[in-house]
């Protein structure tokens, strides 16, 4: 019964995201954007009851309202509001509106739970599609400026001496998320997508020595926990988002517990 | 000399005034640094010195003025310490090719121009001591085989003999190398020693020329440290307020 259609869809489509999740959760780690992560998953569940309310696609709506969060975000930051409070603003407010206008715009057959904690039985062929190309588009634009990136995020004054410009930097890693937060809603679902950037990325940490290998690593790690996170959820019916974070975070938590065991045990 | 090009300079800057967020930080600044020159900025805090230095890499867009760099000219850039994030794994071989790539046999020789052990490149940037990092910061600048080494208060948190040390190699590379430098430094002692001239800048260039030099001696410049009475001289210097940059 496991091997189904529904599986391999949702199976195909959590592996896109993954990949494309592991390497940019690590600027979102490096560069302390989770709160921003957040900011956008929220704004793409106003975007969800937009489409609805103008009879428009879905993912059309998600993309609109979670790029628009980023823009915003980028053009406010540094104009008096510290930047955790000024996402702190956006995100709520944009989940708040988001489900009043959910709810008010009647949709008899909308389930909220699904937009929140991700319904992989959604997953249509054309969202696989979409996914894919997504996953193609960030890995393709994190490859073609990986150093300039890094050199942004090691130091603005590092990267301005050498001709790089860290305000484009952070726009681009800034659109990069919002993009894999749209893509991933349906699968993963608002309330956590976040974590999928953030816990393989942490767990690659302790293990990696340099940029490059802990992107590869955080890659691994987040197809590994969403496939696995994939078969729970189908094995036990359960919300696919809260079963695929469950499993990165006990991935996180074991090689965490292992890395105070070496360090209590072997110097 | 100040504001006039000639086939020495490096980099000039005429009438330069520089606004950020609608406040005008710098203005009316003439300046030029030439081939193997060592120039010191010093200048209370606030006073535009940073800005003064980015303004001459390019890094900011004068509001009026000009900048000109002489064509093909490659700088080295050594900023304040930086901070580097815990969550970010980097080996100081991977921050020696930020962004640019460089091989194993060019960063061995930076490291070894800069006093540092080759062993240190597969260390981890965040396990260096304050000292070592200033000079792996160096390294990395030097890897681009500048012109000239713009620093940027580059001893901020080191101690005393930690900030000798750093200036001393710093005179050792320009010698070696011939490239100029310009630098930023609270240091007193060792603008007053090591420099060929010094700029005192708030928010426009109060007082520029040779540094008063006590001894010439290579002794004196080893020592570093009896610079008291250089630096009084600098203050003395700059409460008298000369407007040297007028006509």
């Amino acid at each position: 019964m496991i091997f189904d259609a529904f599986f391999f869809s949702a199976l195909v489509a959590g592996i896109g995201i993954a990949l494309a999740a592991g390497p940019l959760g690590c600027f979102v780690v490096w560069r302390r954007m989770a709160y921003f992560g957040d900011a956008t998953a929220h704004a793409a569940i106003l975007g969800v009851a937009l489409a609805l309310a103008f009879d428009s696609a879905v993912s059309v709506g998600v993309i609109v309202s979670a790029t628009g969060m980023a823009l915003a975000v980028f053009l406010l930051t540094g104009r008096g509001l510290a930047v955790d409070t000024l996402l702190g603003v956006a995100a709520h407010s944009a989940l708040a509106f988001g489900v009043l206008a959910l709810v008010l715009t009647g949709e008899r057959g909308i389930n909220l739970e699904a937009y929140l904690f991700g319904d992989i039985l959604n997953v249509s062929m054309q969202d696989i599609g979409l996914i894919w190309a997504g996953a193609m588009l960030i890995g393709g634009l994190l490859v073609w400026r990986w150093s300039s990136l890094l050199t942004a995020t090691v130091s603005d004054d590092l990267a301005r001496a050498e001709g790089i410009q860290p305000a484009r930097e952070r726009l681009i890693l800034m659109l990069a998320v919002a993009l894999l937060v749209a893509m991933s809603i349906e699968v993963v679902g608002a309330l956590l997508v976040t974590a999928l950037l953030v816990i393989p990325a942490a767990t690659a940490r302790s293990l990696a020595r340099t940029p490059e290998g802990m992107a590869k690593l955080s890659a691994i790690l987040a197809v590994t926990a969403t496939s696995l996170g994939l078969i729970a959820a189908f094995a036990l019916d359960v919300p696919a988002g809260p079963a695929i974070v469950a499993t990165s975070a006990t991935g996180f938590a074991i090689t965490t517990l292992m890395g105070a065991f070496k360090r209590t045990h072997l110097g | 000399m100040p504001g006039v090009s000639n086939a020495m300079s490096l980099i000039t800057a005429q009438n330069l005034t520089i606004r950020l967020e609608g406040r005008t930080i710098l203005h009316d600044v003439d300046f030029t640094i030439n081939e193997s020159e060592i120039v010191t900025v010093v200048g209370p805090n606030g006073s535009g010195k940073s800005t003064f230095m980015r303004a001459l890499v390019g890094a900011l867009t004068p509001a009026r003025g000009t900048v000109t760099r002489r064509a093909g000219l490659r700088i080295g850039y050594v900023p304040q310490t930086l901070h580097i994030d815990q969550t970010l794994p980097l080996t100081v071989s991977r921050f020696l090719s930020l962004p640019t790539r460089r091989n194993g046999r060019e960063i061995n020789a930076a490291l070894t121009e800069t006093g540092l052990p080759p062993e240190i490149a597969v260390q981890q940037v965040s396990a260096l001591s304050g000292g070592q990092f200033q000079r792996v910061l160096l390294a990395r600048a030097l890897l681009g085989d500048p012109h000239l080494l713009v620093l940027d208060e580059p001893t901020k948190g080191l101690d005393q003999p930690g900030v000798a040390a750093f200036y001393l190699l710093v005179e050792e590379v320009r010698r070696r190398l011939g490239c100029a430098v310009l630098m930023v430094s609270h240091d007193l002692h060792v603008v007053m020693s090591a420099s060929d001239r010094v700029i005192c800048i708030n928010g426009h260039i109060c007082c520029e020329g040779a540094p008063v030099v006590v001894s010439k001696a290579p002794e004196y410049r080893a020592m570093f440290g009896q610079g008291t009475r250089g630096a009084l001289a600098l203050y003395q210097h700059d409460h008298d307020h000369s407007h040297g940059a007028g006509p």
